[in-house]
């Protein structure tokens, strides 16, 4: 008799003991982003977001309770790295995102891949790891670095502008939205430049471009040097015809801070906030009525990160510890409705999708809309895909 | 090409009056107090912060700027009397360590009060387009930024030698022991200096304001120009500020416009354009490298 | 000559000793993600005393030591890119990286004086921070990842975390020895004179720019073997760690731990990471916190953590006291 309930209480502990080593009971997000210091505006969206997204959800991604945990990687690759480690060895994430930051993903990619732990980008896309170094365990919900770049490029191809000017900072993201660009734009440029990164005073720039008699501008100045270009660009006195196109991302930002200045501004990207399907409709005035601004399009990259781990872990019923298919259910994304409409993975699984132009329009109401133009390149996939040897 | 060289020529020369004007505080402060002042580029990140934060309450950029000035210089009193009138004995190390401590506090203070994105600042209206110098548009508002780096120049120069003040000041920044055994109460002059330091740099910051992100941060790139600036022309004097903004001025601006021609010039266009970015950015920093050898304490240093 | 041991002394072994068995007692407690942070401490501890051995005993403010720490990193990083797979030899090219730069930076620095030559240090930092930005073959701004680290051999696998922990914990006690060693010598002694009244030593006969080129180069080659350690450790290099923000982060280190006192690199660069760790949990406005701590220390106890016993004590003790006059 006791040998019997002796036996009966060690199967039933030993059941237990293995029923919890199997089944995940909570999902953990690491939400490592910049939180901190000048650089920290598209983070706090970002952070933002995908806070809302899950209070939308319930706090639980697919069924499963989630937990976001957040670290500051204090825009700095080193920070990044031990914030990571945090993450992966001490929190056990299952997921890591909210990376903006192109030196930021390439530095703690590799160890959360050899920890098997899946990096979910929401932001940055660097070459590499859209090319050569793909893997199973990363995926981009975003877009990949060049995107925005090409599309500008068949942007102007399209319109037939002859003399067009480009302008970067003078580092490799710089220089690799200039060949994104030249890519679809295949006649030969006006006249390119490359300023310092960081560069205060532009006007010997646009002295340039004025004595080079340009048509249309492309520039990709991000943060506080767009602004700086913009409210030079614009007191200096040029030709109102001539046309300039630079990234949607930034433009969301600018609208903020330079709305009447970039105001009729071409911009390119894969997401609109006057896109009409029912998740953009949803997430945009949830948005808006939560943090009282437009979102970004750094904020709907989080929202859809929260939206396609929700519908991933429900496609595993919640088994997320089984790598292989948690991941094979990703890659499918089925029933994930991205802000963006329709959504699927290509095989580097960066994202497939348009990439639209928008304008930036004024309202009635005085504030500022970055309105739906049309798509510039359909059904996109990046240039570096055929580097992949995944399948 | 004869318009364009025009252009370059007066950007050249806006550009150096313009790092005169954000050079002007430091030079100053450096100049008499002989203390090391990173916390420069904060106050006049500071200025632009208030100059776009009054603008934006009372509409005017002129009422922005007549408030961001004496705000700023509280603050700068504030820090003054508070933190840094205890350290002016100690050595430069403690005076960069406390300014650092500086930069970061500010950085995260304007974060903290008007938020992690750039706060809007408009042009004045009526000089927020360009008028016609002969055959070249130029912006109006680039005009108004000379002319007060021009009437700042004169300013300090009449202050400084024509004054009573001026007079305590160059004792000060020559011989402080023996100004204060000839009865200067040097203690209160630090601090008007310092103040008035202040208000140089906040005048940078509201000037510049329209034509740069108002944003944390934006005080760094800032500092360290006005120290290059400061250091070629050599501490404590005007006349050295105004050379070290002349020769960085036109330096920055040939470097951008006329190395890359020139290097096309002699090379294929993709390691010109590389090679040419490359140096520009790292011009202005050679530049000051070569002047110190040659001179290691600048070219018109106030001690010799 | 007799060895003494002190009450420090003996604080300090029980401290290695401790640092020795943290790995065992972090794994045991199933928080081995600590053992990271440990190292990360340990080779920021030895970059802080490099520049505590010019800025605290050389008493030059040099703005751009991040430079030479992060001029290893890379000297390391490429090597193994281009397929150095000896540890040994990493070391001692980016030993070799550091101390060459070291001695060009310090050859034109010591040329100039006071505010001058904080600028030109900061000058040619920067020179070097760009020069990586705009190197595309070797990642530029967005980094260069080492593969994987350069073999130890001994039989040792470097890839361990154990393993490299032990290999930094022994670097950090042979550069910590190595600085107490030289700053009790002769020429640490001459070091400090120096800083303490430079015209003085000048008259005496005392070649005082080589006394400064000298320590300029020694901190060279520790910056950089730390650079090395940290790329090693990270797997990862980006120009961001020869920034100026960075030597500023080294600054403060040495200002918390102590300038010029012996374990002031150590004791300022644990103090600092740990802040941070713990402060960038809780606030997202950590900085504020960090400048605050920062000015408090330079207000209240100039010679930071070290110095703090010395607060509590009735006499100072007869070391390098008066003034630190330029």
């Amino acid at each position: 008799m006791k040998t019997n309930k002796l036996l009966l209480g060690m199967t039933s502990v030993l059941t237990a003991l293995s029923l919890n080593a199997q089944a995940a009971d909570s999902i953990k997000i690491g939400f490592l982003t910049t939180l901190s210091g000048p650089a920290s505006a598209p983070g706090i969206d970002q952070s933002d977001a995908f806070k809302l997204a899950l209070k939308q959800l319930g706090g639980k991604l697919g069924g499963l309770p989630a937990e976001m945990i957040s670290v500051d990687d204090q825009f700095s690759p080193d920070a990044a790295k031990q914030g990571a480690d945090r993450l992966l060895r001490r929190d056990k994430v299952d997921v890591l995102t909210g990376v903006i930051y192109s030196n930021v993903l390439l530095a703690v990619t590799p160890a959360a891949i050899a920890n098997k732990t899946i990096v979910l980008s929401s932001n940055a896309g660097p070459a590499s790891i859209a090319g050569k170094d793909c893997s199973p365990y990363f995926f981009s919900v975003s877009w990949q670095n060049d995107a925005p770049h090409e599309a500008g490029g068949k942007y102007m191809l399209d319109k037939g502008y002859k003399r067009v000017a480009v302008i970067a900072p003078n580092y490799p993201a710089g220089k690799d939205a200039a060949t994104g660009f030249k890519r679809f734009y295949k006649n030969e440029l006006a006249i390119e430049m490359y300023p310092k990164l960081g560069q205060l005073d532009f006007a010997a720039e646009i002295a340039q471009l004025r004595a080079a008699n340009v048509d249309a501008i492309y520039y990709f100045l991000p943060g506080g040097m767009g602004v700086n270009f913009t409210k030079q660009y614009s007191a200096s006195g040029m030709d109102p015809k001539i046309v300039r196109v630079f990234q949607g991302y930034d433009a969301d930002q600018q609208m903020l801070t330079v709305g009447d200045l970039i105001n009729g501004i071409v911009n390119t990207g894969q997401w609109s906030s006057d896109m009409d399907n029912e998740a953009n409709k949803l997430f945009v005035s949830e948005f808006t009525k939560t943090y009282g601004r437009v979102p970004s399009t750094y904020a709907s990259q989080a929202w859809d990160a929260a939206y396609l781990l929700d519908a991933a872990v429900r496609n595993v019923g919640g088994k997320i510890e089984d790598r292989e298919a948690f991941i094979a259910a990703i890659k499918e994304a089925k029933g994930f409705k991205s802000v963006r409409g329709d959504f699927k993975f290509a095989r580097n699984h960066f994202p497939i999708q348009n990439q639209y132009a928008r304008v930036v329009t004024k309202m009635p109401d005085g504030k500022y809309l970055n309105k739906m133009v049309g798509p510039v390149l359909k059904d996109h996939s990046d240039a570096y895909i055929g580097e992949c040897a995944m399948k | 090409m004869g318009i364009l060289l025009l252009e370059q020529t007066l950007n050249g020369l806006q550009f150096s009056v313009t790092l005169f004007l954000i050079a002007a505080g430091l030079t100053l402060v450096f100049g008499v107090m002989n203390f090391v002042n990173l916390a420069h580029g904060s106050l006049f990140m500071v200025g632009a912060y208030f100059a776009a934060w009054f603008a934006g309450v009372f509409g005017s950029f002129w009422l922005g700027l007549l408030c961001a000035l004496p705000a700023t210089a509280l603050v700068g009193l504030v820090i003054e009397v508070l933190v840094l009138r205890r350290l002016y004995a100690k050595d430069h190390m403690v005076h960069v360590l406390a300014t650092f401590a500086l930069i970061l506090i500010f950085n995260d203070l304007v974060r903290i009060v008007w938020g992690p994105l750039p706060l809007p600042l408009d042009l004045p209206t009526g000089l927020a387009g360009a008028i016609n110098l002969g055959p070249v548009p130029y912006s109006s508002f680039r005009l108004v930024i000379m002319l007060s780096g021009v009437l700042v120049g004169l300013l300090l120069w009449f202050l400084v030698t024509r004054t009573r003040i001026g007079m305590w000041v160059r004792a000060g920044a020559n011989n402080r022991e023996m100004a204060i055994a000839m009865g200067v109460n040097v203690k209160w002059l630090y601090t008007a200096v310092f103040t008035f330091g202040t208000v140089l740099s906040a005048l940078a910051g509201v000037m510049l304001g329209p034509f740069v992100a108002v944003e944390s941060g934006m005080g760094d790139g800032v500092l360290i120009l006005a120290f290059v600036v400061v250091v070629i022309g050599g501490i404590g004097s005007v006349l050295g500020a105004a050379a070290g903004a002349l020769i960085v001025g036109v330096v920055d601006t040939l470097g951008r416009t006329a190395l890359p021609a020139l290097l096309s010039a002699l090379l294929p266009p993709t390691i010109a354009t590389s090679l040419g970015s490359a140096l520009g950015s790292m011009m202005i920093y050679l530049v000051m490298v070569l002047v110190l050898f040659w001179r290691p304490s600048g070219l018109f240093p106030a001690n010799t | 000559m007799k060895v003494l041991i002190s009450r420090s002394t003996l604080v300090w072994v029980l401290l290695f000793g401790l640092l020795a068995l943290f790995p065992w007692l972090a794994t045991v407690a199933g928080q081995d993600f600590y053992i990271g942070v440990v190292i990360r401490i340990m080779i920021f501890a030895i970059a802080a005393s490099s520049l505590n051995l010019i800025l605290g005993y050389g008493g030059m403010v040099s703005f751009g030591h991040a430079a030479f720490f992060g001029l290893g990193a890379y000297a390391a990083s490429i090597a193994v890119v281009h397929g150095a797979d000896n540890v040994w030899l990493v070391w001692a090219l980016a030993a070799l990286v550091g101390g060459l730069s070291a001695f060009a930076v310090g050859y034109v620095a010591t040329r100039t004086r006071g505010a001058y030559f904080i600028m030109i240090t900061l000058a040619m930092g920067q020179l070097f921070y760009f020069l990586f930005v705009g190197l595309r073959q070797y990642g530029g701004d967005d980094g260069l990842r080492m593969p994987a680290r350069p073999g130890l051999g001994l039989g040792l696998d470097i890839s361990s975390e154990m393993v490299f922990y032990a290999v930094v914990l022994l670097w950090t006690l042979l550069m910590h020895l190595m600085l107490a060693r030289l700053v009790r010598s002769r020429f640490g002694l001459a070091l400090e004179a120096v800083r303490e009244n430079e015209q003085r030593m000048g008259a005496i006969g005392y070649s005082t720019r080589q006394y400064r080129i000298i320590a300029f180069v020694v901190a060279g080659v520790m910056a950089g073997v730390a650079g090395a350690l940290l790329a090693m450790h990270n797997q990862f290099v980006s120009p961001k760690m020869l920034h100026w923000s960075q030597s500023g982060t080294l600054m403060i280190m040495v200002a918390l731990g102590g300038m010029g006192r012996l374990h002031g690199g150590f004791l300022g660069a644990a103090a600092l990471l740990l802040l941070e760790e713990v402060l960038s949990s809780y606030f997202s406005y950590w900085h504020i916190y960090v400048g605050a701590v920062l000015l408090l220390v330079v207000m209240v106890s100039p010679d930071g953590l070290a110095g703090l016993g010395r607060l509590f004590r009735r006499a100072p003790a007869a070391t390098t006291g008066g003034g630190r006059n330029q």
